[in-house]
């Protein structure tokens, strides 16, 4: 198992989730946000941060970088990818992911343990966790309320694409329907705005985020 | 008004620096030496105070004198660590105020070569009934936030506290942490003749001109508006970008030395290379990179624009540099280089526009005697919020609603306390946060702490009582201190109560961490913090790192039904200059004198129980006294406790107001199973059993009082901070 672990100039968490890619098992490098060659892995990790600065708008501007296009391609071949917190906003500005990520309600940057909720996806993210299952996993951003338009809404929902909820009157930011995590109809794409990448050792405050990393590989990835 | 008094000289030292040219200077030179001889650069009502601070240690690696401290913490890995003050920036534009203090210090800690790991932050505004208070917390805490949070770098501590003196004045004191391997650091004395000045990360623009001298050595009066350009604005984009080109040119071993860029921007950064490393240098201003067009010579010497980082690099290793610096996307220029003049020369259009003696700029600035005088009289106005008679439950509640007490973690939770995935205890209940270091197979706490209203009472025994209080919230997760960095808020030195009050507290600094054992590496020094109605408390802040030597051991745990509550140390308490005192307007001059050995056996006693990991819960008692301790331990286990303070009140004869409400360093309380607490009795320190945790109440006897209050109460009170600020 090789992941791959982008980064841009602005990134913050990207050493985070290559200890956890590390600790749930496999190998683990960085792919420079000019590299438009991913380099054979099996699984890519958009990470967390400001990239670019994130001036103009949460992931505006790393939609357009090599990387991502390439991540594009080895989404649409079935890759797994997973986007967490600026790498959803990444994959939503791409259109790899429906919907968006606003301003949180409070306009505040919020960080705090969050409990979130397994939803109803399939996907090989998910592929360890149940349905209702809770789990302790950070939550930090300034810009994680999820919208998406009614009916686009109604697909998302309807369509089984909901991987993680706000555990009941937990919401940080006023996302829609509680919504912290979706994958695209196929599956293989998940971004959510909680950290799963910091909730992989006891010691810091929780594992229950190895799951997800580890659901990849159970899966039979790579 | 002579120019030179527009820039804060005084005739004085004009004349000294006319007398060591053998002329008179040109408007660059001036410009120049009006920022290095300003109080902000030059230390110059400090500095002797300064040097009587112990500094050496067996686990110094840097110490005064480098951009910041640093302590060995084992396998080949040092800590790198120091505070430093951004308060007249911030009284004027608050966000990028706190903003750029911020990456002004993560700059201090990345010039070393270490990787920032944490920042805390220590902060004091007026009382939050005023609109300009909370326009000012907010617009601080969205500012430490916002580059904190960007720069990936988690905040993991820190202290707010509110009164009066700072309505006008407040202070943003931000302290960096970061960790290196000790033989890949590098120090900023730049060396060997020839070798090339390079100037790494944003373009510089007129942001910040005078920044030094126009607002961090004057007091802030009318018209602070009107300084707002002085403020630069900061951009944590660019300061990741030469945060991780910089450690990539550190990593390939590219650079001879490094040094940021802060107040006094080139002026200081280069005139303090070419000191430390006894060389001259030139710098040509038409090489450096400008935001706009037709900037004066004077101008781009003295530009605090920020985000740039000056280095030291050998010819031949030029390109390289270039290389690393296009694939971060961050400025690169050669500016200049060393020479073997022993001057430092200002080119521009080819020709010499300034040319100073490089001792004479950087380290000619007189450094004064202070004349202390003790104030007859309280030097600060009270302001009452609660009847003296008020029964001790409405007390209790006061305290814990007092903006000082009540949790802060309304501005903890707009902070990033995790990123990096160290951050074993985080912001909250605990006294320090701890950090996990596994390169070196060790775990390191920090924390930072300031009582401006104690050290008002009394300078000496107050600012004991800081650095015991800071050793304190170590001893409680285990930590043993390693090293010290002090940030001096004081007023002007220049009036004798003012004079006093630092001396009284650089001494009770001094003795505190030579009692401790303890160096202090680093620090800074902001001086006349002062308004038109007065000076604000004198506010010596402490920051101290730690080691633990077991993470899993750091008795962060809450206190269980079962638990027994201790009181541990030599706990004497008082109501002189006690929170409480602040909110009946009854402070004045005088503290009982701390027991300084008897508080630090105290620690050591703490620390050990802590790190045999017997305790379940350890918390010293600090503002608001027993009361507001045990009442905190509730609200976060959400368990209640049953204890009585008569023991308390039978060995030091206090009165049941003071036993409850009193302060005074030496205090812990500790929760565990009955005989591991005993036990400690007999290690030399005093050990009260005060009584069970239990139930959902917080019940406390003390004489003839009790407080009986639930614990839905309690915490209604003390998470009132946010309908305070955010009103």
């Amino acid at each position: 198992m090789v992941w791959g672990v982008l980064q841009f100039p602005g990134s913050c968490d990207e050493r985070d989730a290559l200890n956890a890619c590390r600790l749930a098992g496999g190998e683990a490098r960085l792919i420079w946000h000019d590299d438009d060659d991913l380099g054979g892995v099996d699984a890519v990790v958009v990470p967390g941060g400001f990239s670019y600065g994130d001036y103009l708008r949460a992931g505006s501007i790393a939609r357009f970088s090599p990387a991502m296009e390439a991540v594009a391609r080895f989404a649409a071949d079935g890759g797994p990818v997973i986007g967490i917190c600026n790498g959803f906003q990444v994959l939503c500005e791409s259109g790899l992911l429906p919907g968006a990520l606003l301003p949180n309600d409070s306009t505040r940057f919020t960080c705090h343990q969050g409990e979130l909720v397994v939803g109803e996806a399939e996907s090989p993210w998910t592929s360890a966790l149940e349905p209702g299952h809770v789990l302790s996993v950070p939550v930090k951003h300034q810009s994680g309320r999820f919208f998406a338009p009614p009916d686009v809404l109604e697909e998302i929902v309807s369509g089984g694409q909901v991987a993680f909820r706000y555990s009941p009157g937990s919401n940080p930011n006023g996302s829609l329907d509680d919504i912290a995590g979706i994958v695209n109809r196929e599956g293989n794409v998940l971004g959510l705005m909680p950290h799963p990448e910091h909730a992989v050792d006891p010691l810091t405050g929780s594992e229950d985020g190895l799951a997800i990393f580890r659901g990849v590989i159970g899966a039979g990835v790579g | 008004m002579a120019r030179h008094r527009e820039l804060g000289l005084t005739d004085r030292e004009y004349e000294l620096i006319c007398d060591r040219m053998s002329r008179e200077p040109n408007g660059v030179e001036l410009a120049m030496f009006s920022l290095l001889w300003s109080e902000h650069c030059g230390y110059k009502h400090s500095r002797k105070l300064l040097s009587t601070l112990p500094t050496e240690g067996p686990r110094v690696v840097m110490g005064p004198g480098e951009n910041a401290g640093a302590v060995d913490v084992g396998n080949g890995y040092s800590v790198a660590f120091k505070v430093e003050s951004h308060n007249h920036p911030s009284a004027v534009e608050p966000f990028q105020g706190a903003a750029t203090g911020v990456g002004g210090i993560l700059r201090d800690v990345i010039a070393l070569g270490a990787r920032p790991i944490a920042m805390l932050d220590s902060l004091r505004f007026g009382p939050p009934e005023d609109e300009r208070t909370r326009y000012l917390v907010d617009g601080v805490v969205r500012g430490i936030g916002h580059y904190g949070n960007s720069m990936g770098i988690p905040t993991v501590g820190g202290e707010i506290e509110f009164a009066a003196p700072y309505a006008q004045n407040p202070l943003v004191n931000a302290m960096c942490v970061g960790l290196a391997k000790t033989d890949e650091m590098v120090r900023a004395a730049a060396s060997g003749p020839g070798n090339l000045v390079v100037l790494v990360g944003s373009l510089t623009g007129r942001d910040g001109i005078g920044g030094a001298s126009v607002l961090a050595s004057a007091e802030l009066g009318e018209g602070d508006d009107a300084k707002r350009p002085t403020v630069q604005i900061g951009d944590p984009f660019e300061e990741s970008k030469v945060l991780e080109c910089c450690q990539e040119l550190l990593a390939e071993g590219l650079l001879v030395s490094l040094q940021d860029l802060g107040a006094a921007g080139l002026t200081s950064s280069a005139g303090e290379m070419a000191s430390a490393g006894r060389v001259g240098i030139e710098i040509d201003v038409g090489q450096v990179p400008l935001r706009e067009a037709g900037m004066e010579p004077f101008e781009v010497m003295v530009s605090e624009s920020q985000e740039r980082m000056l280095a030291i690099v050998e010819p031949d290793q030029v390109d390289r540099v270039r290389e690393v610096c296009e694939k971060w996307q961050t400025g690169f220029a050669v500016v200049g280089r060393v020479t073997d003049s022993g001057k430092f020369t200002v080119v521009a259009d080819g020709e010499a526009v300034g040319e100073m003696v490089v001792e004479d700029l950087v380290d000619g600035c007189p450094a004064y005697d202070l004349e202390p005088a003790e104030p007859t009289e309280w030097p600060y106005s009270n302001h009452p919020t609660l009847d003296p008679e008020t029964d001790p439950e409405e007390v209790l509640l006061a305290l814990l609603a007092s903006p000082t007490i009540a949790s802060k973690q309304w501005a903890f939770e707009q902070y990033d306390s995790i990123v990096g995935s160290r951050t074993v205890v985080r912001p909250g209940p605990a006294d320090a946060a701890v950090l996990s270091i596994p390169e070196a197979g060790t775990a390191i706490a920090v924390a930072i702490d300031g009582s401006g209203r104690r050290v008002a009472c009394e300078p000496w025994s107050g600012t004991v009582g800081t650095v015991l209080e800071c050793a304190a919230n170590l001893a409680s997760v285990g930590a043993e201190p390693l090293g010290v960095t002090n940030c001096l808020n004081f007023g002007n030195p220049e009036k004798p109560t003012i004079a006093w009050q630092l001396t009284r507290s650089v001494e009770g600094l001094g003795d505190a961490c030579r009692a401790l054992g303890v160096p202090v590496v680093g620090g800074n020094v902001s001086l006349y913090n002062e308004t038109p109605s007065g000076p604000i408390y004198p506010t010596p802040v402490v920051g101290m790192v730690g080691e633990v030597p077991d993470p899993n051991r750091v008795a962060s745990r809450p206190w269980e039904e079962g638990d027994q509550v201790a009181l541990v140390g030599p706990f004497d308490p008082s109501l002189a200059g006690s929170e409480l005192a602040s909110l009946t307007g009854s402070l004045g001059p005088g503290l009982p004198d701390p027991d300084l050995e008897g508080s630090i056996a105290a620690i050591e006693v703490v620390r050990e129980a802590v790190r045999s990991g017997s305790v379940r819960t350890a918390h010293d008692v600090s503002d608001g006294g027993i009361a507001v301790a045990l009442a905190e331990l509730a609200i976060n286990a959400g368990l209640g406790c049953d204890v009585d303070l008569g023991s308390l009140i039978a060995r030091t004869d206090c009165s049941p107001e003071d036993a409850l409400f009193g302060e005074c360093p030496g205090g812990f309380i500790l929760a565990g199973e009955h005989p591991v607490l005993e036990q400690l009795g007999g290690k030399g320190v005093p050990v009260e059993m005060l009584g069970p945790v239990a139930g959902d109440e917080l019940q406390v006897t003390a004489g003839e009082r009790t407080v009986v209050l639930g614990l839905a109460r309690l915490r209604e009170a003390w998470e009132s901070l946010p309908a305070a600020v955010e009103a």
